[in-house]
């Protein structure tokens, strides 16, 4: 199963980054082997959108979840269309303490937006 | 002659020159109120509305019956408006900005447009006969060029008619899209330091498009050098100064233009419009 989480430097070492649209990289892992690869997030300068690009991108990988800070409503209702999962980070400092506590089941699944709007201001 | 009033700082009194600049001029004047997301104009010029449309941009929608899900629309768009998620096209409709490369791109011709309705435009005349009208973006809309260029388009101007495009506040892309195309720009300022520091950035717009520009200073309470000496240092002419005045004050608390609290200001607002053709001829 291959899920994808934000973080903020390209290595499966590295300590989360919270924001899901404009996080720094996005972190490919396949949970049987923990193969990884990270991947700059292509939103991450976008003007609009980024939620929905890194989205994007998440179901283009066919990952099953994603684990980040925050999920802003754009990009929850992307991701819950192409049927990702979402999670949260919680208490995680590094990627790979939040892949331990997602495989134990201890990190909480989000169904709703967890935050109202995003960083910059758009159309509603 | 089209002649647009901006000011950068909001409530210098753009609404209040443009109107009584209307009242002054000869007929025919078709006047636009363009601050659509706050437009006013109406108080003052007082039209009845006989016609209104909707507006809005067209946004994609998609028949998943033909898609193919190749994500061609996804990225073309530089909106990030359309997503392809695996077997579902997903639009986000207050992304879009309704350019039609995701319609046009798409190689299964699976792409059709539907108008998504922002505001609405209205006309009227006035009972001086100005012809009037204006763009009323809908609440929690907050890409107000739509229907600003779409008003005037729909309230398209004769040759010889003078046109009063009242422009909003700022120096954004709805102050952009109501001057440009202008042959003349009304700058409207205050004379305190924040009327200047706004007054010199919306003097970069002018010149950024290329509109020749002149100013208003509207209150005015005594000497301040420093704007009588940005002017000259810019070229841009002082073509009228409005006193600050208690009488003026109430009239516009009363809904009444200059030209109805004083009628000697008919004067002064036809010999600003002869100096802005004098300046256009140049």
């Amino acid at each position: 199963m291959k899920i994808v989480l934000t973080t903020a430097s390209p290595d499966i070492e590295s300590e989360i980054d919270p924001r899901f649209g404009r996080g720094a990289y996005l972190l490919v892992v396949n949970l049987e082997g923990l193969e990884w690869e990270a991947h700059p997030n292509p939103g991450v300068n976008a003007s609009g959108g980024a939620g929905i690009q890194a989205a994007q991108f998440v179901t283009d990988q066919k990952a099953k979840a994603v684990i980040s800070g925050d999920f802003g409503p754009h990009a929850h209702d992307a991701l819950n269309m192409g049927g990702v999962s979402m999670y949260l980070y919680g208490d995680c400092r590094t990627a790979r303490e939040a892949i331990e506590s997602f495989k134990e089941g201890k990190l909480r699944q989000v169904g709703a937006p967890t935050k109202s709007d995003c960083d910059h201001g758009h159309r509603a | 002659m089209i002649i647009a009033v901006a000011s950068g700082k909001g409530g210098t009194g753009k609404t209040t020159i443009a109107t009584s600049l209307a009242l002054a001029l000869p007929t025919p004047v078709l006047f636009l109120d363009c601050d659509v997301e706050a437009p006013n104009a109406h108080l003052f010029l007082r039209p009845d509305f006989e016609q209104n449309q909707e507006v809005g941009l067209l946004i994609p929608e998609v028949d998943e019956e033909r898609c193919t899900f190749c994500g061609e629309c996804a990225n073309a768009c530089q909106y990030h408006a359309i997503a392809i998620l695996g077997k579902k096209a997903l639009v986000f409709p207050q992304l879009c900005h309704g350019c039609g490369s995701c319609t046009m791109i798409c190689p299964e011709q699976a792409i059709t447009e539907k108008l998504d309705v922002m505001g609405v435009l209205e006309s009227g005349t006035t009972k001086t006969g100005i012809r009037f009208g204006r763009g009323v973006l809908n609440v929690g809309e907050p890409m107000a060029v739509p229907v600003i260029r779409q008003l005037k388009k729909w309230m398209e101007s004769e040759p010889e008619q003078n046109v009063i495009l009242d422009a909003s506040p700022g120096t954004s892309c709805p102050v952009v899209a109501t001057v440009r195309g202008a042959d003349f720009l009304i700058l409207v300022t205050e004379p305190t330091p924040f009327g200047l520091h706004d007054l010199r950035l919306a003097a970069q717009v002018a010149r950024e498009l290329a509109i020749p520009a002149g100013v208003v200073v509207n209150r005015e309470n005594g000497a301040y050098p420093d704007l009588d000496e940005y002017c000259e240092s810019e070229s841009l002419p002082i073509l009228l100064r409005i006193p600050y005045d208690r009488a003026i004050a109430e009239g516009i608390a009363q809904g009444k233009n200059l030209v109805e609290v004083n009628p000697g200001f008919i004067q002064e607002f036809r010999s600003l419009f002869m100096k802005i053709q004098g300046l256009c001829k140049h």
